[in-house]
């Protein structure tokens, strides 16, 4: 057998790791200026200089080989070659921060002490440069006992030099010495200053502008209105700077339906097209704008080196329900989909806290709700202007979102004093240096987010859309015999019997059948919809818009309990399914789904009845 | 060049005024738990490193920013009272 030698990055968190893979690879990763990027293994295919393929892995950053969360133990199962399937690497490539020695040296010296042939990537020495350290990589290599080249991932400077390195290491056969016993403690850490100190040439004082930045990024008044501040504009401008595309988007699409109306006759397959597929799927893909301007925020929040500082302002409020900033991270990018968020929650080093995370991040707003929220709140709240700037549309939007903020929060302090009971953890976090984000990092963030939204939409949407409306379509009711044909149909059918458990909540038939499809996923819900009422048109041209539809059948109260359960409710596939990987088992995604139904049907029921009641 | 020189007893990093330089002093390692020390330790704290508290969150008990070597560190007061800080003297720096 002669599989390509293995060669894994390894380092400590934020130093480059990933973008180095990148700029080796050609692969896209997700790069990020916060520690903990990266939380699992990733690999992709290099080809040395001599012509042989070598399989670069990527890893989660560390601080040593002693593992204090769940990301940090898969770097040190794939470099002890100790996980279940893993063959040990034959190098390692050792990345540094150039700007950070003393630090990342600790990590490199116990990682060189393992005795595997070892090449040390010095990167970021622009940053470095930028703080006025002059470094002398010769010095560190002789130090080191390995060879060292200085490089800037992110400008592929230093890239040609580390490729010749690797060929010659891996090339010449290096043999693998015999682990080393190292100091420890203290000690070690000293040994990695002074090795440090001998590789500096020279140095100027801190930069100052950071330090400025931070004045104001983490004053105790200023700070936190800053982040509020971010989080409103952020929030704010997804809905207002999306709406040309979506309009455009929407345009293209109702195109698409009345040319396919036009071109084949009525019947069957006119209908399954435009009234199924296009229809349902259309109507989530004009999310996509929102989702992406969504996205370029939080890339760019990532990309600043600003998360960390958002996370050290939230630790005081994290703090009152016994988690820590750490969690704001995972939580803040669950606001665009809960799946990468709980992936993320793998940086969290106290169990009991990453378990609470976990259960409350599918309370985050996430984008696949936009699209049910904006299509009712759009049909059924009058969009009055409330006070100056403010509109009553907008205003219940941001209730909804508060409304998943204060939910995730009380969960948390519930969950804490139960079923995840412990010691209340800590906070400690390395702050990155303030970076200005590189455009190419956020096109290829923002390109990935469009091709899963796509691909979803292409895929599970539309066919929970196409078999809704297979469903919604037979039988058909006799001819003239005035029964519509929803009624008629076997959805209709099964419709009538869910309607059962959810009219004590003010849920009617409609709500019910569109709630079986969008466990898939929350989207369906809107095309779900869009595909009944398509299907039961008794416009005279079938042109009503679907929002003059809702109108007509839905009340206020039963529109506002069907928000409420949105907030709530677990509709998705994908996050039972992460929930379960990421807890082992089914016990953790079983309570999970248990306990956010439960509060999603009685939190609609109280809207529902106080809605009611209020006359509304 | 002598930097380390104190000019009063040892205080805790909580209690540092802001951009008071220092060192390290001691470490109570044995006040934190042991994977807090091992943190602590990853992140570069140790005796004789120097260090300054660069911004306290929420006037209250939020957490505190400090530069340890060349990095910035936020960490919980309840861990920066464990640590004691030698202030350097003003003509040290100069
Ligand atoms: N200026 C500069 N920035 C860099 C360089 N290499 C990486 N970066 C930036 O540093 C940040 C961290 O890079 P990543 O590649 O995500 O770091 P990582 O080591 O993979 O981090 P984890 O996955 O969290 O362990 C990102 O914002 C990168 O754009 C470099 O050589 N110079
Ligand atoms: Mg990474």
């Amino acid at each position: 057998m002669n599989a390509a030698p293995l060669v894994a990055l390894v380092g400590n968190p934020n130093a480059g790791k990933s973008a180095l893979f990148n700029a080796l690879t050609g692969a896209r990763q997700k790069v990020g200026n916060y520690p903990g990027v990266t939380v699992e293994r990733k690999s992709g295919r290099l080809v040395l200089d001599d012509g042989r393929p070598v399989e670069l892995v990527d890893l989660p950053g560390a601080y040593s080989l002693e593992p204090s969360s769940p990301d940090e133990r898969v770097t040190r199962d794939v470099v002890t070659g100790k996980g279940s399937l893993e063959r040990r690497p034959d190098a390692l490539v050792v990345v540094i921060d150039a700007a950070n020695l003393d630090n990342h040296l600790r990590f490199a010296l116990q990682l060189i002490a393992l005795g595997l042939p070892v090449v040390v990537a010095l990167n970021m020495v622009d940053l470095a440069e930028r703080d006025g350290l002059v470094l002398d990589p010769a010095a560190l290599s002789r130090d080191l006992g390995v060879p060292v080249i200085p490089t800037v991932a992110v400008r592929k400077r230093g890239l040609d030099d580390l490729k010749a390195q690797l060929t010659d290491t891996i090339g010449g056969g290096a043999p693998h010495a015999e682990p080393r016993t190292l100091e420890t403690g203290g000690a070690l850490q000293r040994r990695a200053r002074q090795i440090a100190a001998s590789a500096v040439v020279s140095e100027a004082p801190a930069r100052r502008w950071a330090n400025m930045a931070d004045s104001i990024a983490l004053h105790p008044v200023i700070g936190p209105m800053l982040l509020v501040a971010v989080l409103f504009v952020m929030f704010q401008a997804v809905f207002s700077w999306a709406a040309v595309p979506q309009d455009l988007i929407d345009s293209g699409f109702a195109w698409l339906e009345a040319a396919v109306k036009a071109a084949l006759p009525d019947g069957f397959l006119q209908s399954m097209l435009a009234d199924g597929l296009i229809a349902g799927v259309g109507a989530v893909i004009v999310f996509l704008p929102q989702i992406l301007i969504l996205f370029l925020f939080i890339l760019v929040l990532e990309a600043s080196g600003y998360m960390v500082r958002a996370a050290f302002l939230m630790d005081r409020l994290m703090a009152t329900v016994g988690l820590s900033g750490r969690a704001f991270i995972p939580l803040l990018s669950s606001f665009a989909c809960a799946v990468p968020g709980i992936m993320a929650t793998r940086t969290i080093e106290d169990e009991k806290d990453r378990l609470t995370t976990i259960l409350i991040a599918p309370l985050m707003t996430c984008s696949a709700r936009w699209p049910v929220y904006t299509l009712i709140i759009g049909a059924m709240i009058p969009n009055r202007e409330v006070m100056p700037f403010v509109r009553l549309q907008g205003l219940v939007m941001f209730g909804l979102l508060v409304m998943g903020i204060a939910g995730a929060y009380f969960a948390a302090l519930v969950l804490r004093r139960t079923v995840t009971k412990g010691a209340s953890s800590g906070f400690m976090m390395e702050m990155p240096k303030y970076q200005m984000p590189q455009l190419k990092d956020l096109a290829i963030g923002l390109w990935t987010r469009a091709v899963i939204f796509l691909k979803r939409a292409g895929t599970i949407i539309a066919a929970t859309t196409l078999v809704l409306w297979l469903l919604l379509s037979f039988p058909k009711p006799p001819a003239n015999s005035g029964i519509s044909p929803v009624d008629y149909s076997v959805a209709g059918r099964i419709g009538d019997g869910i309607e059962v458990l959810v009219r004590p909540i003010g849920f009617n038939r409609d709500i019910a059948l569109a709630l079986l499809p969008a466990m898939a996923a929350r989207e369906v819900a809107v095309s779900a919809i869009g595909t009944v009422y398509a299907i039961d048109d008794t416009s005279a041209g079938g042109e009503d818009k679907i929002t003059e539809k809702l109108r007509g059948r839905w009340t206020l109260p039963t529109a506002l309990a069907f928000l409420m359960w949105f907030v709530f409710a677990p509709q998705c596939i994908s996050t039972i399914a992460v929930t379960r990987r990421e807890t082992n088992g089914w016990k953790w995604p079983a309570f999970m789904v248990g306990y956010l139904f439960a509060a999603a049907y009685i939190m609609a029921g109280i809207t529902y009845w106080l809605a009611v009641a209020a006359g509304l | 060049m002598d930097l380390s020189t104190p000019i009063r007893a040892a205080l805790t990093l909580e209690k540092l005024p802001r951009r008071q330089r220092g060192t390290v002093a001691s470490i109570d390692w044995n006040r934190l738990a042991e994977a807090e020390a091992r943190r602590l330790r990853e992140l570069g704290f140790d005796e004789g490193v120097g260090i300054e508290v660069l911004h306290r969150a929420s006037l209250g008990r939020g957490p505190i920013a400090c530069r340890i070597g060349r990095m910035t560190v936020a960490l919980r007061r309840a861990v920066a009272d464990t640590i004691h800080v030698a202030p350097l003297s003003v003509a040290a720096i100069a």
